[in-house]
Formats: structure tokens, C-alpha cells, sequence
């Protein structure tokens, strides 16, 4: 009689000792924990320099990569706290706006319009978005759909901030490979920041307002004020995104509030995995520079995303990452079953 | 509204739908009281509890003073600064967090900022401290284990610790005693009496009756809503309509 | 003036009803919120062209069989999509929005976008009503609208399966222990829908074009009817139909017809800001919701 066996899993013993650290005990278990965020780092601070191999062309579609992955980041802190956007667009596009505007009224320039666009925009994005934190999270879905729509048909009806026709012949920013460090060191600068914060004691407060906000409220904490600054935080990276973009392009207009901006990054943290940030940052890095591939099938790109937005949220929603990780710290190995147990 | 009672309930009714949760129920309370609440399933318990803390808003004309200030219409965290707190009977804590982190969200409220203020910087440290009030030993791995593999009555200390961080003149807790063993109810009796001898008024809802009477010397029963008694506990549970209301119908005895 | 405004005001609200009808029907009926209800919408639209132009059938049949075939798209929405992910709320809108987006996003691909795509009126010509100018086919809509609102009330408070919809909509719970299936009536309430946004697109859509865009508007004004009316009430619904009908109107007329469709925008964010349970709301827990 063949013995059958069954996958044992078991975490790796660098693992089990460096969960709940307090000292390490080796160079090994350092490395083991260093070694992806090196990588990344390393990784992606290298890119820029392979110009010569990867061509202008390719080191232009990462910094759009670059620019989705700061949306996904943002996208997966207010999920963090339990708000889900169906409408991203709405901070990229009062990002965009508004460098587009100080640029072209009053001539600021990049490195001034790209921190206030950033700021003021996530301040008035906040201001929007706060009376609604009260109501069920499909409300928040509900208003973050309406508004960047609501946005784009007022501009066209207004004709203000150039109408249908946008504001052009913005001032550019710096050429390759500069302008890619600026938005890589962004990107990394909010995922090790978000992290950070996620895992402080203020993110415990977050985390828990998306858990148990009833507990927390009969804690004395005014979930509502807390909310309204995770939107903030949220924002930022979200609105310098829109600023960025308006100068790479040198060109802002009505598409800053389209649908591509809100999908996108929502279809980078489902693939990639809610909650961890390195997910969404995986989610970004992957699906657009695959997308660039694809850019023959046209529109049909946008179908493509919401048929895997669809498969990921019901078939795989805990994302690609968590199976990563899953893979590192942990090995499976065929154990046999004992007969008679 | 007697001007010593830190708490008076004045016709509070609470209907969802067709359904009358409370029903124009009133009463006071004086500080340093320990008060029990009972009655059957479905007699509008939690609902009051969900009223006074401000988790459900009653329908028009009812009040709740509290220190003579009407609390009605405030914010359930505005209310707890004020001081009241109150537990619940489903404790979630962060299962694979330390104990003692998951109090300190309960140490960010201004309240609890504001008075233990000074050396705001280690939370942690307030966190142990809290658990060391409910019992958790301080030099023992406990505080330091994961929520999820405490057992259930370290679980409910948890739940008190979160309420006692906020340093409540009145303190509600609903249902403390369900799920727990009776060794783990007398371990934790010493407990609830230390915090009333140190002047904390103790609402307790309940259905262990036989061990919420050895804290309490009033106790209310609630039946479809509505107060149907109000006193001592021995007297209250002689009461027919008392009774009746627990056993259902009266059976007659044999002739 | 006065009058056209009262008539096309009138029109314009049955057409926001209608559009919000079928939406509105499979929140109440089964609490799930359909995001996908745009895209039904519209290829209900170009289902019915491609039955009437590519097929040749006559144009009632192809409407009728749009009809089924877009009840028959909601119930493989639900079973194939929705059953997966029913109780996760936000789950659940995630995936119907993007299988909306898909299907819309779909028909664009293929190239669903040029002047030929339209479906004729059910009966040409217009006619005088008090000096004013109506073609027949908004006189259709009003119609329409009105014998779908009388049915779907009548369905909903007097039919067995409407009840038994409604019962699972209160209490799941009870609803079981009394025989009825929570899925099936699920996949029922949801393709009852998906036909409802089916039959009032294909009495809106004669009035011009078939354009996708559509798609993304029609889930909006579903919305915004739904959450002005009150999530979960008919009557809240007709009442913020007429409202938003004729605030649309009147702004067209006095303010520019470029702001007509901002209307229905602005109405969700001072809504849900002011009164979110809506105008005829059920549900003041959403105000009260702590």
C-alpha cells in the first residue's frame, strides 16, 4: 500500500526567529529581512541608468509606472482605513489643475507649483470628501465616482482652466534620467513612509477604525478626524502624481479627471494586494509597463483591466503579493499521512 | 432629577420599525451606585446601553442627564471623554498583536491625553500599566502574548482595561460575565469591587444573575422595553410581574 | 414656455425613473447594488440593433428577445460574479463596476461608436399637445414609466415572489427558515432588473444615439435618483425622478443646456453631505448610522 502524503507548511527558520524581534541573532537573519527592501531599492534606483538598454522609450513608460504606483500606494492607505475610491482621478486631477493653473496664470515654476499643487490639492480634496466619512463606505465609492465626473463636465460647461481645450505649453521638467529619480525617490519615499505609518501606533488607531470603529469611538477618538487625515496622507502622494504628470506632459485638461486614472490604480492593488503596499507598488510596476506592450489592442486595454479586476476581487482577492511573500517565508514539503490517525 | 444623581434617564423610548426596543423608561442613579440591569432576551438591554452612550439616537423627548447636562444628541467619543465608558459583549482585539498594543489605541483619546499627559512619549508603557490594574501579571509573558491565543477571560480584562484607560466616573458594562467560567467571574469580582469602592458608578448589564447580585445591591428589570421593577435584588426577582416575565407563563400547580 | 417646460420636465423625469427603475429594483429587492447597470443598459441598446439591423427580425420581437437576453445577463452576472463575493459590499461594487467598464468598454472596442447606431422610434411623427411639439415616442416613455411603476408596486406588495423578494431583503435569516432560497431569489431580483434597465433602454434610446458614454451617465443618474429618493423606496424613487427631471429642464432652459447633466451630480454630493438617507428615506440609520 503507497503512503499518501499531504503539503506540510512550515515557516523558515530564519523566520520564526526574527518574528516579534527584539535582537537578531545572525548577518543571516539581517540579510534575510534586508534583502527584499534592498532589492527594491537597489533595483529600482539602477533603472535610470540602463538608458542605454532599455531606451528612452521604456524608461518613459516606468515613470508613468511610477506615477500609477504613487495613486495605487494612496489607493491602498484609504483602504487601509476602510474608504474604497471608485474615483482616484478626483486627487490626480485637482493635482494636475492646480500646478497647471499656477503655471500658466501666474508662471511659477515646477518647484514651486509641484509642493503646492500637492498640499493645497490634498487639502481641498480632504475638505470635498469630509462631510461624507460619516456614511457607509459605499457612499465614499459613490462620491469619489461622482466627483472627478462632476469636475469634468462643469470645466466643459464652465469653460474655465482652458475649457476643453486644457492649459498647454506648461513649463517642463527636467530631462531623463533626472525626472525619473525625482518620481522613483517619491515612490519610495511614500511606500517606506506608508509602512511606516501603517505600523506606528497612529496606524493601529487607523486599523482599527477599519475594524472595529464602534470600539474605538467608545474609546473617545473621533473616527471622523482620523479618517480625514488618513484622506490627507492619502491624497498627497495622489495629487503630487497629477502635478508631476501635468508637467511631464507640459499639457493639462479634462482627461487629468478620466476613468483610466481611478481604474488603474485599483486594478494594481487587487492584482497586487490590498493592504501590504508592496502590493499595490508590485501591482503599478507590473501591469503598466505590460500594458505599454499591449498598446496595439487600443481600447481594448481597459477591458482587459476590468476583466482582471473582476477575476482578481472574486477569484484572487488577497492579490499576487501575499502568495510572494508566502513563498519566502515559508517552505511546503510532502509530509506522509500517518495510517490510523 | 434629584441634584446628587450622576445619571438620570427621563422617558427614554427607542422604536425600530413597528418594534418598540425601549419604552419610555426612566430612572436615577447616584454616584458610586452599582446598578444591575436584567430582563429576558430581546428586552431592550443593550439597546439602553446603546442610547445612554450615544450609539443610537432615541426618539423625541427623551433625555439623559448626566451630571445635569443632557448627553442626548452628543457623539458616542464626546461622550466617553465626559466619562462614561462602556464595554462590549463581542471583544476583537487584534489577534496577532501583543496584548498590551491593543490598548493603546484607547490611549489616544484627549481625555486620557490630556490627564495622563506629561510623559505622554511611552505608550507602551501606560499600556502595561492598565493591563497591571486588570490583573495581568507584570513580569509574566501575558501582556506580551498575542490576543488571539489569550483565553477568553484574559480577553474581557481586556475589554475593562480598555474602558478603565479612559478613567470613567460611570461605567457601563454589558454583559461582562457571558462566556466566562465561574472560577474566571470570581477572579475577577475582587476586580469590579476595588473599582466601585474607588468611586466609579457601575452599570452592569446582565444575565448571570446569582453572580451580578454579589455586586450589586439595585437592579432594574427590563421587559419588552419597559421597566417592570426597580430595587433590591431580592425583592425585585419576588415580584410576580417579575416572574412571569422570565418563566413566561404562570403554571399552576397541581391540584 | 410654461407648458413645454411642464411637458419635457415630465418626460425627462419618467426617462430618470426608468433609467433608475431597474437599479433601484435589485437594491430593494436583494440589497445588491448593481454597478454594472450602465453596461446593461447600453448593450441591451445594441443587442436590440444587432437583432433589428444584422438579423432582420421585426422590431417588436427583437425587442422582446433584448428583453430576456439582458434578464439573462443578470443572472449570470449574479451567478457568476456576485454569488462569489455576496455580504462583501465593497466587493461587490468593485466587481459589477468592472464588468460594466468591460462590457461598455467592450462595445467601444469593436467599434460601437458612429452616427448608424440608433433604434428607430416605436411609432414616428409627433404630435400637438397644447402648442407644444411631442414626438410619440416620449409619449411611449411616459407610459411606459407609468405602467411599469404600477407593476412593479403591485409585484412587490402583492405578488408571492415579490414578497418573498422583499422578506430576504429584510431578514435573510428568517427569510431561509421559511423555504426561500437566498440565491435564487438573488439571481431572480437581479436579472428582474437587468430586463426592467433593459425595456427603459430601449424606449429611451430611439430618442437619439446610442453612445456609450451613456453607459457611464446612466449608472450615475441611477444613483443619484436612488440616493436623493432614498435607497429602498419606489415611491422616494418617482419622487426624486420628477424632482431631478425637472431641475434638469429648468436649468437646461434658464441656465444652458451644458449644465443640465451637472445637475444630477451636484444633486448626489448635496444629498449625501446634507441628507443622506435621502428625501423619502426608510433607512434614517444612515443618518443616525454611528
Amino acid at each position: 500500500m503507497a503512503a499518501t502524503y499531504r503539503k506540510e507548511r512550515l515557516d523558515r527558520g530564519i523566520k520564526a526567529r526574527s518574528d516579534d524581534i527584539f535582537a537578531l541573532a545572525s548577518y543571516r537573519d539581517l540579510a534575510y529581512l534586508l534583502l527584499p527592501r534592498l532589492l527594491l531599492i537597489g533595483g529600482l534606483l539602477l533603472v535610470p541608468l540602463l538608458e542605454g538598454v532599455l531606451g528612452l522609450y521604456w524608461l518613459n513608460v516606468i515613470l508613468i509606472a511610477c506615477t500609477i504606483a504613487l495613486l495605487a500606494l494612496s489607493w491602498d492607505l484609504l483602504a487601509s482605513v476602510g474608504l474604497i475610491s471608485l474615483g482616484h482621478s478626483l486627487f490626480f486631477g485637482v493635482g494636475s489643475y492646480i500646478a497647471g493653473a499656477l503655471n500658466y496664470s501666474l508662471g511659477w515654476s515646477p518647484l514651486l507649483t509641484l509642493p503646492v499643487a500637492m498640499v493645497a490639492g490634498a487639502l481641498i480634496c480632504t475638505l470635498l470628501i469630509y462631510p461624507i466619512l460619516r456614511l457607509r463606505g459605499i457612499y465614499f465609492a459613490l462620491i469619489t465616482l461622482a466627483l472627478p465626473l462632476l469636475f469634468m463636465r462643469v470645466i466643459e460647461a464652465t469653460k474655465i482652466l482652458g475649457g476643453t481645450e486644457g492649459l498647454s505649453s506648461l513649463s517642463p521638467l527636467p530631462g531623463q534620467p533626472l525626472v525619473l529619480y525625482i518620481v522613483l525617490a517619491a515612490v519610495l519615499v511614500c511606500f517606506f513612509g506608508y509602512r511606516r505609518l501603517i505600523d506606528s501606533d497612529y496606524g493601529l488607531v487607523l486599523r482599527a477604525i477599519n475594524d472595529n470603529d464602534r470600539s474605538v469611538m467608545a474609546s473617545g477618538i473621533n473616527i471622523y478626524h482620523y479618517k480625514a487625515q488618513a484622506v490627507f496622507i492619502a491624497a498627497l502622494p495622489a495629487t503630487f502624481a497629477g502635478a508631476f504628470l501635468t508637467h511631464h506632459y507640459r499639457i493639462v485638461g479634462m482627461p487629468a479627471f478620466s476613468l483610466e486614472y481611478s481604474i488603474l490604480p485599483l486594478t494594481s492593488v487587487i492584482v497586487g494586494g490590498q493592504g501590504s503596499f508592496a502590493g499595490a507598488l508590485l501591482g503599478a510596476l507590473l501591469l503598466v509597463p505590460v500594458s505599454e506592450s499591449l498598446r496595439a489592442f487600443g481600447t481594448l486595454r481597459v477591458v482587459l483591466y476590468s476583466v482582471m479586476l473582476v477575476i482578481f476581487t472574486v477569484g484572487l482577492p488577497e492579490g499576487i503579493f501575499p502568495y510572494i511573500r508566502r513563498k519566502y517565508h515559508q517552505f511546503e514539503r510532502p509530509v506522509p499521512v500517518e495510517e490510523g490517525s | 432629577m434629584s441634584a446628587s444623581s450622576i445619571l438620570t434617564v427621563s422617558n427614554l423610548t427607542k422604536r425600530f420599525g413597528g418594534v418598540y426596543a425601549v419604552s419610555d423608561l426612566s430612572f436615577d442613579l447616584n454616584p458610586g451606585e452599582a446598578l444591575g440591569i436584567i430582563g429576558p432576551n430581546g428586552s431592550g438591554k443593550t439597546t439602553l446601553v446603546n442610547l445612554i452612550t450615544g450609539f443610537v439616537k432615541p426618539e423625541r423627548g427623551g433625555r439623559v442627564f448626566f451630571r445635569d447636562r443632557n448627553i442626548i444628541g452628543l457623539m458616542p467619543y464626546d461622550i466617553a471623554n465626559l466619562g462614561i465608558a462602556r464595554s462590549f459583549q463581542m471583544v476583537r482585539p487584534f489577534t496577532h498583536l501583543p496584548a498590551y498594543k491593543n490598548l493603546v489605541v484607547s490611549l489616544f483619546s484627549p481625555k486620557v491625553r490630556k490627564f495622563k499627559g506629561g510623559k505622554y512619549g511611552d505608550r507602551d508603557e501606560m499600556a502595561i500599566d492598565l493591563l497591571e490594574e486588570v490583573g495581568f501579571e507584570r513580569d509574566s509573558f501575558v501582556p506580551y502574548k498575542a490576543a488571539g491565543s489569550l483565553p477568553h477571560g484574559y480577553l474581557k480584562r481586556l475589554e475593562l482595561a480598555r474602558c478603565l484607560a479612559l478613567e470613567p466616573d460611570l461605567l457601563i458594562l454589558d454583559e461582562l460575565f457571558s462566556g466566562m467560567s465561574m472560577s474566571e467571574i470570581a477572579s475577577i469580582l475582587p476586580l469590579l469591587e476595588k473599582i466601585q469602592a474607588e468611586g466609579t458608578t457601575l452599570i452592569m448589564v446582565e444575565h448571570r444573575l446569582r453572580e451580578l447580585f454579589r455586586i450589586v445591591d439595585r437592579v432594574i428589570v427590563l421587559n419588552f422595553g419597559a421597566k417592570i421593577a426597580d430595587g433590591a435584588p431580592d425583592e425585585v426577582m419576588e415580584q410576580d410581574e417579575v416572574k412571569r416575565a422570565y418563566m413566561g407563563i404562570e403554571v399552576e400547580p397541581d391540584a | 414656455m410654461i407648458v413645454s417646460i411642464l411637458i419635457y420636465g415630465l418626460v425627462n423625469s419618467v426617462i430618470l425613473i426608468l433609467t433608475a427603475l431597474g437599479f433601484s429594483l435589485t437594491l430593494g429587492l436583494s440589497r445588491v447594488a448593481n454597478f454594472a447597470h450602465g453596461g446593461i443598459y447600453v448593450s441591451s441598446g445594441l443587442v436590440a440593433w444587432l437583432l433589428l439591423r444584422r438579423v432582420g427580425l421585426p422590431y417588436p420581437l427583437a425587442l422582446l428577445l433584448t428583453v430576456l437576453i439582458s434578464g439573462l445577463l443578470g443572472a449570470l452576472i449574479y451567478r457568476l460574479i456576485l454569488i462569489r463575493v455576496r455580504g462583501i459590499e465593497l466587493s461587490e461594487v468593485i466587481a459589477t463596476f468592472a464588468v460594466g467598464v468591460a462590457i461598455l468598454e467592450f462595445f467601444r472596442w469593436l467599434g460601437f461608436v458612429t452616427y448608424e447606431f440608433n433604434l428607430p422610434s416605436f411609432i414616428p411623427g409627433r404630435v400637438d399637445i397644447a402648442g407644444v411639439l411631442i414626438d410619440y415616442q416620449r409619449l411611449f416613455i411616459i407610459g411606459v414609466g407609468l405602467v411599469l411603476a404600477l407593476l412593479l408596486w403591485f409585484f412587490s406588495h402583492h405578488t408571492k415572489i415579490g414578497l418573498a423578494l422583499r422578506g430576504i431583503a429584510q431578514d435573510e435569516y428568517t427569510a431561509l427558515t421559511l423555504g426561500i432560497e437566498s440565491d435564487w431569489a438573488a439571481t431572480l431580483s437581479v436579472a428582474l432588473g437587468s430586463s426592467l434597465t433593459a425595456v427603459a433602454a430601449v424606449t429611451i434610446l430611439p430618442l437619439g444615439i446610442i453612445s456609450i458614454n451613456t453607459g457611464y451617465d446612466v449608472l450615475l443618474i441611477a444613483l443619484a435618483v436612488a440616493v436623493v429618493g432614498g435607497l429602498e423606496s419606489t415611491v422616494g424613487l418617482v419622487v426624486a425622478g420628477i424632482v431631478l427631471g425637472y431641475a434638469m429642464v429648468i436649468t437646461s432652459n434658464f441656465v444652458g443646456p451644458q449644465w443640465m447633466m451637472v445637475v444630477y451630480l451636484v444633486a448626489i454630493v448635496l444629498v449625501l453631505a446634507i441628507r443622506p438617507s435621502g428625501i423619502l428615506g426608510q433607512f434614517k440609520e444612515l443618518e443616525e448610522r454611528v
